[in-house]
């Protein structure tokens, strides 16, 4: 029973990011695929955010008579990771925009045929027999 | 898909109230308006540009669910050995947390631990992560980028204010909105020594503030208020400035970042430093935020205009 208590933030961490893990693999779409690397990400962030939890610490901002402190390292790293996690998703969403530009589908099921397809023909051209 | 985005949304918002229940204010404020506010906004834009309908087929679920229980079993058995929730004496309190926590208002004095951790400590990090923010504007500008020719300009613009005529409240309380948040993302920035904020999150509230303004006037009257290139030339400079104060510490006979030596007095040295680096920060974070919402309403209008000339 303690150790339930004691650990379960670490299992909700895990439950997300199998969440977004599962929906990198299963799902075809884009953008979807962005969304669940979004969920695998914040759950690392919540990993990050709850170690730094002390029970019974404040907010570390010093202030006269306050002792106890969460952790302001974790803070620091997970708060400049969300806006790199922001660039680099406004990154992934142009390729992913480019991509519809290029093929008209953003499935990848669909742009792997179209390649399968377009390496086909070449092969073709370039081997006659 | 349009549940899709908006569901991401509300768990952004859900995920800074987390954040801020295990205080982590600094956080919670960043995710906040990241999470559900400009990520969101992104998705959108996207999915209106690439389309809403979806293939249900998914390939192999059974498999992809088997990889996940067993990569999340052996996840949870890893768990056993880690400290429990909420202990003081969990390692990762004991090793730099304590120098952060009780010396640092005597080295740098400011209260915010966080911000002091941030832009002096581990000032080089930051600088790291700067960059790639700055790295990432440059990558989305090289995706999305379009030649505007004057014409269609003219043409935009002109389908934009009628288009914007129709929204005669939302723009009103809009306007009245705008002055107020880019004061707020003012005061975040300033305030940041004391206070939850830094460079990081004014940069993401300045930026809302303006894509709020572009959203109702349109792109075009965005643009005649804040011109691109001038953005981009901004967001260069934020990152110059963080490296300049860098190599004038370094001048100074510090070591790189070493704020102590700007100034006679260690920590007022500290402090213009750190209020340098954070504004250094900022600058690169709004005008990499808003270059990549121009860019990408750029491009749909570019795709619109297209679609228009082939119909």
């Amino acid at each position: 029973m303690n150790m339930i208590l004691g650990l379960y933030n670490y299992w909700i961490v895990i439950v997300l990011m199998m969440i977004g893990f599962y929906i990198i693999i299963a799902h075809g779409h884009l953008i979807k695929k962005i969304v669940g690397l979004n969920i695998f990400q914040t759950s690392v962030f919540i990993f990050y955010i709850s170690v730094g939890k002390v029970e019974g610490g404040t907010a570390p901002i010093w202030q006269e008579g306050i002792v106890l402190f969460s952790n302001p390292l974790p803070h620091v790293l997970i708060l400049t990771a969300i806006v790199v996690g922001i660039a680099t998703t406004a990154l992934g969403l142009a390729l992913t925009i480019r991509l519809h530009e290029a093929y008209g589908t953003i499935d990848e099921d669909e742009i792997q045929a179209m390649d399968n397809q377009e390496m086909a023909n070449q092969d073709k051209e370039h081997q006659p027999c | 898909m349009f549940a899709v985005v908006m569901l991401a949304g509300i768990y952004g918002l859900v995920s800074a109230s987390f954040f801020v229940a295990m205080d982590a204010v600094d956080v919670a404020f960043t995710e906040a308006s990241v999470g559900a506010g400009i990520s969101t906004l992104l998705m959108l834009t996207t999915v209106a540009m690439t389309g809403r309908t979806e293939h249900v087929a998914r390939h192999k679920p059974l498999l992809a669910l088997l990889v996940v229980a067993i990569t999340g079993g052996l996840l949870i058995y890893g768990t056993f050995d880690m400290p429990y929730f909420g202990s003081a004496d969990a390692p990762a309190h004991n090793h730099v947390a304590p120098r952060y926590l009780y010396d640092s208002i005597k080295e740098i004095g400011v209260p915010n631990m966080v911000t002091s951790v941030l832009a002096s400590y581990r000032g080089f990090d930051t600088f790291g992560e700067v960059t790639v923010i700055f790295t990432a504007g440059i990558g989305v500008l090289a995706l999305l980028s379009v030649v505007r020719r004057p014409e269609d300009e003219a043409e935009m613009e002109a389908i934009n204010d009628s288009m914007h005529e129709k929204h005669l409240i939302l723009r009103v309380v809009i306007k009245t909105l705008i002055p107020f948040i880019l004061l707020y993302a003012f005061y975040v920035q300033f305030h940041g020594d004391y206070g939850p904020g830094g460079g990081f999150q004014a940069g993401v509230i300045f930026a809302a503030g303006i894509i709020l303004y572009a959203l109702l006037f349109g792109l075009s009257a965005a643009r005649r208020v804040i011109r691109q290139p001038f953005v981009q030339l901004l967001s260069a400079i934020g990152v110059l400035v963080y490296g300049s104060v860098g190599v004038v510490s370094m001048l100074n006979g510090g070591t790189f970042l070493d704020y102590s030596v700007l100034s006679a007095d260690p920590i007022a040295g500290q402090h213009l430093g750190i209020l340098l680096i954070e504004l250094g920060v900022g600058l690169t974070v709004a005008s990499v935020m808003i270059i990549i919402f121009f860019s990408f309403s750029a491009r749909s209008e570019y795709q619109q205009t297209k679609a228009g000339k082939s119909l």
